[in-house]
C-alpha cells in the first residue's frame, strides 16, 4: 500500500495523541454524529432495507466466488469498446503502468477524481517522483492536498478539519498550486466552495489526462461507474483526452441490474442521500464524446490473497460507504490518521491487515482497535461481520497459522510481543478448567483484599490511571451459596 | 423446570451481591434455581483476544456443567452472547479445521436454552412487573452485547418501568459503547477511557442517581470511571434493582 503511512506507530500510541487533541475530537464528534443521525433517517425511509442489504451481500459474494470469470468478461468488453486493460499485481506495478501511460501522452500534469485505490497505491507520490503533478479535484481531497495533510476518512477525507482551518489552508496554499484564494475569503461554506470552484476550473479546462477510480465495473458491458456529490469527477471523466482508471478487482458486478441495489444502499449509507447527485458511467471510448483513449488498470495488491481467506474475504464486499466509520466510537475518538492506512475505521482495521499482512507493528495492532461493540456490523449495507473478522485477525496475530501471501500458502508464526499475554491466557484457561483452582484464587483475593494496591503496575497501569479498581468482596458468591445452602439459611 | 444460574466468573468473584439478588428475585417469582458449583468462565476473554483454541475447553466445560438443565440464566448480556452467538462458531470452526463435529455436538444443546436474566424474566417467566420497589432516579445503559448481540430490545426497560418508585430517565446516546470491551480496556486504554468518560458525562446529564445496566463488566469500567471523576452517580446492576421490595426498604448497594 501507500508509502505515506510507513513508520506509523501502532494504533494505541497514535490514538493517544488524537484523544488528547480537543479540537480534533470536537471536529470528529460533530461530523460523525451529524451524519450518523442523517444516515439513520435515510435508511429508515426504505421499507425493504434488510432485503436490499441481503441482496447486496449476495451479489458481492457471488461475484467474488466467480471473480476470475467476471474479470475476463470485463476485460473482453472493455477491449471491444475501445479501451485497454492493464493488470497490476501490486502498487508498484500499478504506479509504473500509470506513469508510463501519462508519459506516453507527453503531459506533465493530470486531474484526479477522488479515488481510494490511487490513495492505496500512493499514486500521487509516484507521479510526483516521475515529474508529473496530480491535482486532486474533490473538494475534501483538495483541502488535504493543499494542506500537505493525509486523508482521515474514506468519504470525507478532511473530516478532521473545521471551516476555519479550511479557510486558512485555502488562503495560505492555493497560490502554490494555481489560482490563489479570493481576497478576504471568510469561512462561510458558500465562499469556500466558490474559491475551490474558481481554483479547480482552470485545472479542468487545461488538463489533457484524467485519472480516476471507480465505484463499480459492470462485467456484462465493460462499463465503469463513479458516483459522487460534487460533479468534479464528471468534469475529469469527460473533459480530458486520455482517461486512466485504476480500480480494485473486487469492484466488479456482473450486470447493470445489480447496480440497482448498490445505487440505493451506497448513497443512503454514505452521505445519507436518497440518490447520489452525480452518477457517471463510461464504456470504452466514443468518437466525438469524451476521452479518445481509455485505460483500465485492474489492481490486485493483496486482494486475491484476501479472497483465499474464508472468514476474511467478506471484507472485499465493501463498497466504501463509510457508514462503519461514522458510527464507530473508537474512530470518533482516535481519528482516521491513527489507523496508519488510507482505509481507517472498522473497515480499515480488517482490510489493511489483510491487504498488507500483519508483519508491521501498526498492522498487528489494527485488529485490536475495536471494543467489538458491533455498531459497524449493524450499519454495514453489505453485512460485513466486522467483529467476526477482527477476532479472526486477532487470532492470526497471536497464534499465527496458515494463510496465502502473494499467491503462496504460508504458515505465519505468532507475532512477537504477546508472550506475557499468551501465558496469562493459558494460566486463566488452566484455572477456569478447574473449579477448585478458581475457588482457591477467589478466597486468596478475598483474604488479602485490604492489601490490594489502589494503582497497578505493568499492563494494569493503563486501567488504574483513569479508573478505580473494584474492591474485592469479603466472600465470593460460591462461598455464600455453600454457606447459606443457596440462600435458604439467610445470611445476606 | 430445572433452572441453573450461570453467574459468570466476574460476578462470582467481584460482584456476589448481583448473584444474591438474582437468587432472591427468581425465588420470589417461584423459580427454583440451582448454582452448579463446577461452573467457571465462558471463555469470552480468550475468544475475543484471539485465543480461540484456549476458549474451546472452557466452552466444553460450560456444556458439561450446564447440559443437564432445562434453562440457564445469566445476569450478563456479554457472557450470554458468548454462549448464544459464539459457541456455535467455535463448533463450526472446529469442524472446518477437520477436528470433527464433536465440539459442535457438545455445545449445541446449551446454546438455545441460555438466557440473559431480563430475557428469561420476560420471555420464559412471562413477567414485566416483578413486584420491585426502588425509589430512585435511574438511567439505563443497554450494553452492546445485550443490545446487538442478544437483541434484548426493550425488555430491560419494560422491567424497570414496572418498578414502583423508580423514575426512569432516558440516556442520551444510549446505544454507544461504554468503551470496556474486555481486553480492549487494557490494550487501548486511552480510547477506552475517553469512551467511558463520555458515557459517564452523558449519564450525569440526565440528573439520574443511578446508572443501571445488565452487565457488571461494563459497570465495573464505568463505576471505576465515576470514582475517578468524583461523579455522584452509582453503578447498579439491574438484578439488584429488581430484587428489592417495599418490605426490604431501600434496595441496592
Amino acid at each position: 500500500m501507500s508509502g505515506t503511512f510507513v513508520g506509523m506507530p501502532a494504533f494505541p500510541e497514535a490514538a493517544r495523541a488524537a484523544v488528547a487533541d480537543a479540537r480534533l475530537r470536537g471536529n470528529l464528534r460533530h461530523a460523525t454524529h451529524t451524519i450518523r443521525a442523517k444516515r439513520a433517517r435515510a435508511v429508515a425511509e426504505v421499507s425493504d432495507w434488510a432485503e436490499l442489504r441481503e441482496a447486496g451481500k449476495r451479489i458481492k459474494d457471488h461475484t467474488l466466488r466467480h471473480l476470475d470469470r467476471y474479470l475476463v468478461q470485463l476485460e473482453e468488453k472493455v477491449t471491444a469498446a475501445g479501451g485497454t486493460v492493464h493488470w497490476a499485481a501490486d502498487a508498484e506495478d500499478a504506479n509504473r503502468i500509470v506513469v508510463e501511460l501519462v508519459r506516453a501522452t507527453g503531459e506533465s500534469e493530470v486531474v484526479k477524481v477522488k479515488s481510494m485505490a490511487t490513495q492505496e497505491i500512493g499514486l500521487n507520490e509516484a507521479l510526483e517522483a516521475a515529474g508529473i503533478r496530480a491535482y486532486e479535484t474533490d473538494l475534501a481531497e483538495l483541502i488535504v492536498q493543499l494542506g500537505d495533510d493525509r486523508p482521515s476518512h474514506i468519504l470525507v477525507p478532511a473530516i478532521h478539519r473545521n471551516r476555519g482551518e479550511i479557510r486558512d489552508v485555502f488562503r495560505e496554499r492555493m497560490s502554490d498550486w494555481g489560482r490563489p484564494a479570493p481576497e478576504g475569503l471568510t469561512d462561510s461554506p458558500a465562499e469556500l466552495a466558490e474559491a475551490a470552484r474558481l481554483h479547480l476550473r482552470e485545472k479542468f479546462l487545461r488538463a489533457k489526462v484524467g485519472v480516476s477510480g471507480a465505484n463499480f465495473m459492470v462485467a456484462e458491458t465493460g462499463t465503469l461507474v463513479v458516483v459522487e456529490s460534487e460533479g468534479n469527477g464528471r468534469m475529469c471523466l469527460t473533459l480530458p483526452e486520455t482517461l486512466i482508471s485504476v480500480v480494485g478487482i473486487e469492484k466488479t458486478v456482473p450486470t447493470w441490474r445489480d447496480l440497482e441495489v448498490f445505487l440505493q444502499t451506497l448513497p443512503r449509507s454514505s452521505t445519507a442521500e436518497r440518490m447520489n447527485p452525480y452518477t457517471s458511467t463510461w464504456t470504452g471510448t466514443t468518437d466525438g464524446d469524451g476521452p479518445t483513449a481509455f485505460h483500465l488498470v485492474l489492481l490486485d495488491n493483496g486482494r486475491t490473497d484476501t479472497l483465499a481467506d474464508e472468514v476474511g474475504r467478506q471484507a472485499l464486499r465493501c463498497i466504501r460507504c463509510s457508514a462503519c466509520l461514522n458510527v464507530c466510537p473508537v474512530y470518533e475518538r482516535a481519528g482516521g490518521h491513527a489507523y496508519g492506512s488510507v482505509y481507517p475505521g472498522p473497515i480499515g482495521a480488517i482490510l489493511s491487515p489483510q491487504l498488507r499482512g500483519t508483519a508491521s507493528e501498526i498492522d498487528a495492532s489494527l485488529p485490536y482497535a475495536s471494543s467489538l461493540c458491533g455498531a459497524c456490523y449493524e450499519v454495514c449495507p453489505v453485512a460485513i461481520d466486522i467483529p467476526e473478522v477482527l477476532v479472526h485477525l486477532r487470532e492470526r496475530v497471536v497464534e499465527g497459522g496458515p494463510m496465502v501471501r502473494e499467491g503462496n500458502k504460508v504458515v505465519l508464526k505468532p507475532a512477537k510481543g504477546h508472550a506475557a499475554e499468551r501465558a496469562a491466557m493459558r494460566a486463566a484457561r488452566w484455572a477456569f478448567s478447574r473449579p477448585g483452582a478458581l475457588r482457591t484464587g477467589q478466597r486468596l483475593a478475598s483474604r488479602t483484599r485490604r492489601l490490594h494496591p489502589r494503582t497497578l503496575p505493568g499492563p494494569g497501569k493503563a486501567w488504574t490511571a483513569t479508573r478505580a479498581l473494584p474492591a474485592v468482596p469479603p466472600e465470593p458468591f460460591r462461598d455464600w451459596w455453600r454457606r447459606t445452602g443457596g440462600g435458604k439459611e439467610g445470611g445476606k | 423446570m430445572r433452572v441453573a444460574l450461570f453467574l459468570t466468573c466476574v460476578n462470582d468473584t467481584l460482584y456476589p451481591e448481583t448473584g444474591r439478588a438474582v437468587v432472591t428475585l427468581l425465588t420470589r417469582l417461584g423459580v427454583e434455581v440451582d448454582f452448579p458449583a463446577a461452573q467457571t468462565c465462558c471463555g469470552q476473554a480468550h475468544y475475543n483476544t484471539g485465543y480461540r483454541h484456549q476458549a474451546e475447553p472452557l466452552a466444553r466445560h460450560f456444556a458439561e456443567v450446564f447440559g443437564e438443565y432445562d434453562a440457564i440464566v445469566t445476569p450478563s448480556g456479554s457472557c450470554g452472547a458468548m454462549v448464544r452467538e459464539l459457541y456455535p462458531r467455535l463448533g463450526e470452526r472446529a469442524r472446518a479445521e477437520g477436528r470433527g463435529g464433536g465440539l459442535a455436538a457438545t455445545l449445541a444443546p446449551v446454546v438455545p436454552k441460555t438466557y440473559e436474566l431480563t430475557e428469561f424474566l420476560v420471555d420464559v417467566v412471562g413477567v414485566t412487573d416483578v413486584g420491585a420497589y426502588y425509589p430512585h432516579t435511574v438511567t439505563y445503559h443497554p450494553t452492546c452485547h445485550g443490545l446487538r448481540g442478544l437483541g434484548l430490545g426493550d425488555r430491560p426497560l419494560r422491567l424497570l418501568r414496572a418498578v414502583k418508585g423508580l423514575e426512569l430517565v432516558e440516556l442520551p446516546g444510549a446505544e454507544e459503547c461504554c468503551g470496556f470491551g474486555g481486553t480492549f480496556a487494557l490494550k487501548n486504554a486511552d480510547v477506552s477511557a475517553a469512551m467511558g468518560t463520555d458515557k459517564v458525562r452523558s449519564a450525569e446529564s440526565t440528573g439520574a442517581e443511578v446508572l443501571c445496566a445488565a452487565d457488571n463488566s461494563c459497570l465495573m469500567h464505568l463505576g471505576g470511571t465515576m470514582t475517578r471523576l468524583r461523579s455522584g452517580l452509582r453503578p447498579v446492576h439491574i438484578a439488584e434493582i429488581l430484587a428489592g421490595t417495599e418490605e426490604d426498604g431501600e434496595a441496592g448497594r
